[in-house]
């Protein structure tokens, strides 16, 4: 090669694979693309290495045996799967559960949310290199996790709720201590917001990046943060109130542009909203039971197992038997953390139930992500992947 | 629109075209024949009244060992939401047996294509027109359908080799 000549470039495409073991993956996925120097033209995703039969299982033990198994789907947030499972066999029942343990409910499921975001905030920041972040926010989390300690000895899967109700009353003094960490979200927050909100790095790795259109979530099926990230205002606390969110002042954040930037900045504001539906609960929570006074549903007090026949007999056949549930179907749904979490479950009269069907939140969100990144940058998946959340245990079931 | 009125405007409709039609807990179905599917829930996303412009799940049964004995095997149950006017729908298809094939929905809406592919995967139930039906939870080289009522929930297969490529032809079938 004579000097002053240029040797002709080699441009072949590159087939990459990222995941399942990648660090931006968090849980297992794995993500196969084909790239143009750096810019991303094919995309494929495969996902079930999480995979573990919860359908077949919760088919193969008793309603109230599900509980355990249901936590672990969404494992950020585990309170409000289980919250939702009992919910779920309540309708199929035609019950509901009494108003403390439905306020107790709305106040577990939405620390769920808070630490829910928290993470996926943390784990995000982490992803595009902003490594402080994500210890303010854990350091927030653990203050919740140890509220659930408190109420029932478990950090994280409580199998606190149980079918007609939760497993028992608050700690006393708990409520308070509730309040106390709410309050110290703001300090948390203003940090987090601080460094990153008007960040140039930030915005210029966020913005505009991995844009899901309104066209895109609705045909995906795409809910949660990541549907209001689009401007579409559906929160099913709101549409279809179930535990009595009606009754609570708050609002629903909607951001416009759907890219990750917009993703990110709405669970900062839902945070902040949960936070303003907790203080309610507490403020307004009623007294009495907290589990249905029917012993076919609940089991009964301790003191009547050991110290009553009838309770003893009841205790018997609610741990030998199962809950007596009529034939039946229901499709059940609340507003997880990631968005709409559905049971559709299958009654065929027996103590177990016929047919379990999750409909997780994640598994619709992600399944959008394979068009979202045609275009972008290779360094563009990372942040885009973050803020969609998506949790393996849910995904994969 | 509450789920009953829904059930009886569908019901007006396609009189003949309903196998059968319930409701349970305040939730209201139809079954409907495989043949009829796209007509059925095209007619439910344009009509102005009821604007079910969301499909938000796709499961499926297997009813081998249920009671009530029905002449089909399978069901895959869709789970209509109209997000304008917030109300939801559900619509069942019978399957007679595997051989039966369901028409694919994935060009009416995105989400069937991998919601479809779970259904293949755990109950073996296949989806025509679509163009990708590859198994998505379980490893391809995985034998029967879990969720079947007749495969046994002990059965443990063991595999490990790596999938060599998951990106498809085209990249709106991915």
């Amino acid at each position: 090669m004579s000097v002053g000549e240029t040797p002709e470039l080699v441009t072949d495409k590159l087939i990459l694979n990222i995941g399942p073991s990648h660090p931006i993956t968090h849980g297992t996925l794995r993500i196969q693309v084909q790239l143009d120097g750096e810019t991303i033209e094919r995309a494929g995703c495969e996902i079930g290495y999480l995979h573990r039969g919860f359908e077949k299982q919760a088919e193969n033990c008793f309603y109230q045996q599900v509980i355990p198994f249901a936590e672990r789907l969404n494992y950020m947030g585990p309170v409000h799967n289980s919250n939702a499972w009992c919910y779920a066999v309540e309708q199929l029942l035609g019950i509901e559960a009494p108003p403390r343990a439905q306020a107790i409910r709305v106040i577990t499921s939405e620390l769920a949310r808070i630490i829910d975001h928290a993470i996926c905030l943390g784990t995000n920041l982490v992803d595009l290199g902003a490594l402080t972040n994500f210890w303010y926010l854990y350091g927030y989390r653990e203050k919740i996790n140890d509220l659930f300690e408190e109420l029932c000895g478990a950090r994280m899967m409580v199998n606190y709720p149980r079918i007609g109700g939760v497993m028992e009353d608050v700690p006393e003094g708990w409520l308070d201590k509730v309040k106390v960490v709410m309050t110290e979200m703001d300090i948390v927050i203003a940090e987090v917001k601080g460094l990153v909100a008007k960040n140039r790095i930030f915005i210029d790795r966020t913005r505009g990046v991995g844009v899901i259109t309104k066209e895109q979530a609705m045909s995906w099926g795409v809910t949660g943060p990541c549907l209001r990230a689009c401007g579409l205002d559906y929160d099913l606390r709101k549409q279809n109130p179930y535990w009595g969110y009606e009754k609570y002042d708050f609002d629903v954040p909607v951001y416009q542009n759907g890219d990750t930037n917009d993703r990110m900045m709405i669970r900062f504001d839902e945070m902040e909203q949960s936070r303003r539906i907790i203080i309610q609960a507490i403020d307004q929570i009623p007294e009495g039971p907290v589990v249905s006074g029917d012993t076919r549903i609940a089991l009964p007090d301790k003191d009547k197992v050991h110290n009553t026949m009838e309770g003893l007999i009841s205790h018997f056949k609610m741990i030998m038997h199962g809950i007596p549930i009529e034939s039946g179907e229901i499709y059940s749904v609340t507003e997880g953390g990631n968005g709409e979490l559905g049971f559709y479950i299958v009654s065929d009269g027996s103590p177990n139930a016929y047919r379990v069907r999750v409909r997780p939140p994640c598994f619709a969100n992600y399944s959008v992500f394979p068009h979202i990144i045609i275009g972008s940058q290779l360094a563009d998946i990372a942040a885009a992947l973050g803020s969609i959340n998506v949790i393996a245990g849910e995904l994969d079931r | 629109m509450d789920q009953s009125s829904i059930a009886s405007k569908v019901a007006e409709q396609f009189k003949s075209k309903l196998v059968s039609s319930g409701e349970c807990a305040g939730q209201s179905f139809i079954t409907i024949n495989p043949i009829d599917l796209v007509e059925i829930l095209s007619w439910l996303k344009s009509d102005t009244e009821l604007k079910f412009d969301r499909l938000m799940d796709i499961g499926g049964v297997d009813l081998i060992d249920h009671p009530s004995e029905p002449a089909h095997r399978f069901e895959v149950v869709y789970q209509l939401l109209s997000y304008e006017l917030g109300h939801r729908f559900r619509v069942k298809v019978a399957v007679k047996n595997e051989s039966v094939g369901v028409p694919s929905l994935w060009t009416m809406w995105g989400i069937a294509n991998w919601m479809e592919r779970e259904v293949f995967d755990l109950f073996g139930i296949n989806f025509d027109g679509h163009p990708n039906m590859r198994r998505i939870l379980c490893h391809e080289d995985f034998v029967g359908h879990a969720l079947r009522k007749d495969y046994p929930i002990d059965k443990r297969q063991m595999l490990s080799r790596p999938v060599a490529s998951v990106m498809t032809e085209k990249q709106e079938w991915a």
